[in-house]
């Protein structure tokens, strides 16, 4: 599955609905599904946010099924990020006059199995998270 | 959003799932709010809340600073376990009180203004 969405602020809850509706098929329990709502919603803000700072851009989301495993990647084509290892640290932010707090990175990393960041300065940056689905589960 | 100011508290119903776009409308109403009716306490009611991510967080600690200074206090109430998790894993509930209900948080927080005033007298 493949989005393409405008970096707006209105789109963040339209994101994280199309990922949640897409991965109904595997069942997952409410808390996954908000798990994974979150971690997406985490990532365009971020893109809306950081990537483009206000400024129209596209970004993409693509989201894939692999047995019981969801991929959900979330690109920008925006600023980037130049020290990724200090933007992932839990409340640090660049925008604290926005009110930020911080958390983007850490509830991504909490909330999925496995994330992945990779960004180049001036090109934009890539999100990439891994879940499995029903793993709490006893079948 | 609703908001109801009781005294020297502000309560804002959140009734919208609560990330970036909400906040941006919540923030800028609620600090009309709390300047125009010299708000102390702040009650978060999170009734009608079935989403949030951290701009939520941004949004409450943001509200507290303000009322921070001249000993104010903030609280959230109705927190269904969704926004719980995201309350415990972001450390919010070091400062900010949970109450099961909008009138025990507003029961604590008058209390409280109520001895203060008498200490004054």
């Amino acid at each position: 599955m493949k989005l393409v969405i405008e970096s707006v602020s209105e789109n963040e809850s339209f994101a994280r609905t199309v990922v949640a509706a897409y991965i109904t098929r595997l069942d997952p329990t409410l808390e996954e599904l908000a798990d994974v709502k979150t971690a997406v919603s985490e990532a365009v803000t971020n893109s809306v946010i950081h990537g483009y700072c206000g400024k129209t851009g596209e970004i993409e989301v693509i989201c894939t099924i692999q047995g019981k495993e969801i991929t959900v990647q979330v690109t920008d084509h925006g600023v980037g990020i130049s020290d990724i290892e200090k933007a992932m640290e839990p409340l640090y932010t660049t925008k604290p006059e926005w009110e930020r707090s911080g958390m983007g990175f850490a509830f991504m990393e909490a909330f999925m199995d496995e994330l992945k960041v990779t960004s180049e300065v001036g090109k934009g940056t890539t999100v990439l998270m891994k879940k499995q689905i029903g793993k709490e589960r006893v079948e | 959003m609703q908001y109801d100011v009781q005294g020297n508290c502000l309560v804002i119903y959140i009734t919208d799932d609560l990330d970036h776009y909400a906040v941006t409308k919540l923030r800028d109403e609620s600090d009309r709010l709390i300047d125009r009716e010299h708000v102390k306490h702040i009650i978060f009611d999170f009734t009608d809340v079935g989403f949030m991510d951290s701009s939520g967080i941004g949004l409450i600690m943001g509200r507290y600073k303000k009322v921070m200074f001249i000993g104010g206090k903030a609280a959230v109430t109705n927190v269904g376990e969704t926004v719980n998790r995201i309350f415990h894993l972001s450390g919010l509930y070091r400062i900010i009180e949970r109450f099961d209900s909008i009138p025990e948080a507003l029961k604590e927080f008058q209390e409280k203004t109520g001895k203060e005033n008498g200490n004054k007298l």
